[in-house]
């Protein structure tokens, strides 16, 4: 299979992780191909977002949370002891479900990051801010009011914005936790379209339960299922257009066609 | 009587509105009586010449009230330099760096720091704190920096809750956002969490004044009762709200009408941090 020529970014190997006593994900071995979408897809409550968030550490804020297994990022475990956690977030960077600019301005937002790691010079972190809305294509429709509240902007711009935000910290890879969810049709197109212009650049992975979009916009997809009283596992992983057409398992067969979920 | 009992469903709604009215109510009458009475000093005694006037002396009617609200004001000021800033950095503890049960047990003591009765926070001023102000910093040990010690005390379960309260409403997303982005917990507290919840803050230091202000038994027990205008920290003052208590029993005339007067101002004052308070939350960034 042509995923194991590629280069990856990640590579999960037996992850396995408990809410307390509730084991919520069991023995998960995956590799995240570089410069690819990876989606991860499965009926809600199966452990997606809590997978996803394996990958930055964000899970770490969650009181009695036990996590065992590995997690490669660029050949390196993130969950050694001695991981620069903040650093690895900046490497990794994240959306969520929900649009969360910061209550300040647009170029404030999006300065946060660069300013974070130490960027004070006034007309490079202009640079950034113009190129990092360009990328996430919102600089048309807010150069001439940056200094207004982010919290003006429509759903589907603030979540561009947020996009705006992460790229702004140069990150490798962008985790997206279900973006779209909170969107209208239009800018879940517009988001859709981004995701594909960013990935020559970036490793993306998104969370979605939107199966259309997964079969829109990646190139490998993952099939996460809890079934009844077990921890999630994961079921299938393939290229997107396989799992798709031509499911292994008759689960994903199912999930995929909506027999469930 | 059936469910769709008309009359009662009435009578209902009568009683509880009546019962909101009586706040209404309540504060109404205490504005215009204290605005009345508090307003007749003013045809015998120039305003300016009470609000003004230095030299505070009943006995051969002068009523200059300057020195009480000079002494009102530095009192203050000392407590609330002393508590807000520790009173934040209690919030900030409780809310973003603290364990639940920590926290629980630290609200728990705090709630019961602002049940205890204001002359035990008096009585403990003059036993222990009286003393050990003399000690360092000379003087009698009754007087400005003994009240505002005291009165931090007493302001800081007011402020501590309040900016618990709008630390813990700034919405986790922001805390998400932020350290996803790649912030240590302190930068995420300090470029995100804090100017978020800045006027929830401000409001809460402003409350704390309010009441700072307005306290009387425990200042009364160690700010000195001297009304003059004070020329060190440690030396005794009076304040508004000491005198009123002081003199109200055995006033009468002028005097008495200088003390509704003081009452007055002091009824004034708190109305305008009400107003502030107010001012500072309306266009809140968060209401965009």
């Amino acid at each position: 299979m042509n995923i194991k020529i590629k280069e990856n970014a990640f590579e999960v190997r037996n992850l396995n992780l408990w809410y307390g006593k509730h084991k919520a994900l069991e023995d998960i071995t995956i590799d995240i191909v570089k410069n690819a979408i990876t989606a991860i897809i499965g009926p809600s409550g199966c452990g997606k977002s809590t997978f996803l968030r394996c990958l930055n550490r964000m899970n770490d804020l969650i009181d009695g949370i036990r996590i065992e297994g590995k997690v490669y990022f660029e050949g390196k475990n993130i969950y050694d002891e001695g991981t620069d956690v903040v650093l690895l977030r900046k490497r990794v960077g994240m959306i969520f479900q929900q649009p969360n600019p910061f209550p300040m301005s647009i170029y404030d937002n999006v300065a946060f990051g660069p300013r974070l790691h130490g960027i004070r010079d006034r007309n490079r972190l202009d640079e950034i801010v113009k190129d990092s809305l360009e990328k996430a294509s919102l600089w048309k429709e807010v150069k001439n009011k940056l200094n207004e509240s982010a919290l003006s902007l429509s759903g589907g711009q603030q979540q561009r914005l947020a996009i705006a935000r992460v790229l702004a910290v140069e990150p490798e890879v962008i985790l997206m936790d279900e973006p779209c969810s909170a969107l209208d049709p239009a800018s879940t197109q517009r988001i859709e379209d981004l995701m594909v212009e960013l990935k020559a650049n970036y490793t993306i992975v998104i969370v979605t339960h939107n199966m259309q979009q997964a079969a829109r916009v990646s190139d490998f997809t993952a099939f996460l299922l809890a079934e009844e009283n077990e921890p999630a596992k994961l079921i299938e992983y393939g290229e997107t257009g396989q799992i798709f057409t031509n499911p292994k398992d008759i689960r994903t067969e199912n999930y995929i066609t909506g027999r469930f979920g | 009587m059936t469910k769709g009992n008309k009359s009662f469903e009435k009578a209902i709604k009568l009683f509880f509105s009546l019962a909101a009215s009586a706040t209404i109510v309540g504060l109404l009458l205490i504005i215009v009586y204290i605005t009345k009475e508090g307003t007749l000093l003013f045809g015998k005694v120039n305003v300016f010449d009470f609000l003004f006037g230095k030299e505070w002396k009943p006995s051969s009617a002068r009523f200059g009230a300057l020195p009480l609200i000079v002494g009102s004001l530095v009192v203050t000021a000392g407590a609330v330099i002393l508590s807000a800033p520790l009173s934040i950095f209690v919030a900030i503890f409780l809310t973003e760096i603290a364990p639940k049960k920590v926290a629980n047990y630290i609200k728990t003591a705090i709630e019961l720091l602002a049940g205890i009765p204001s002359v035990i926070y008096g009585f403990m001023g003059i036993m222990v704190l009286v003393p050990m102000v003399r000690q360092v910093f000379g003087g009698s040990g009754l007087g400005i920096i003994t009240a505002s010690l005291v009165l931090s005390i007493m302001i800081l379960p007011t402020i501590t809750s309040l900016a618990e309260g709008a630390l813990s409403s700034v919405p986790d997303r922001y805390r998400y956002g932020a350290l996803a982005l790649g912030s240590t917990k302190w930068e995420m507290i300090y470029h995100v969490v804090l100017p978020a919840a800045k006027r929830g803050i401000i409001s809460a230091i402003i409350l704390g004044v309010g009441r700072a202000i307005g306290e009387t038994m425990a200042v009364l027990m160690v700010v000195g009762n001297v009304a003059k205008i004070p020329e060190s920290l440690n030396q005794p003052v009076a304040t508004m709200t000491s005198i009123i208590a002081l003199d109200i029993s055995y006033a009468s005339g002028l005097h008495k009408y200088a003390l509704f007067s003081l009452g007055f101002v002091l009824l004034l004052l708190s109305m305008c941090f009400i107003a502030i308070v107010r001012g500072v939350y309306k266009g809140s960034y968060e209401r965009v």
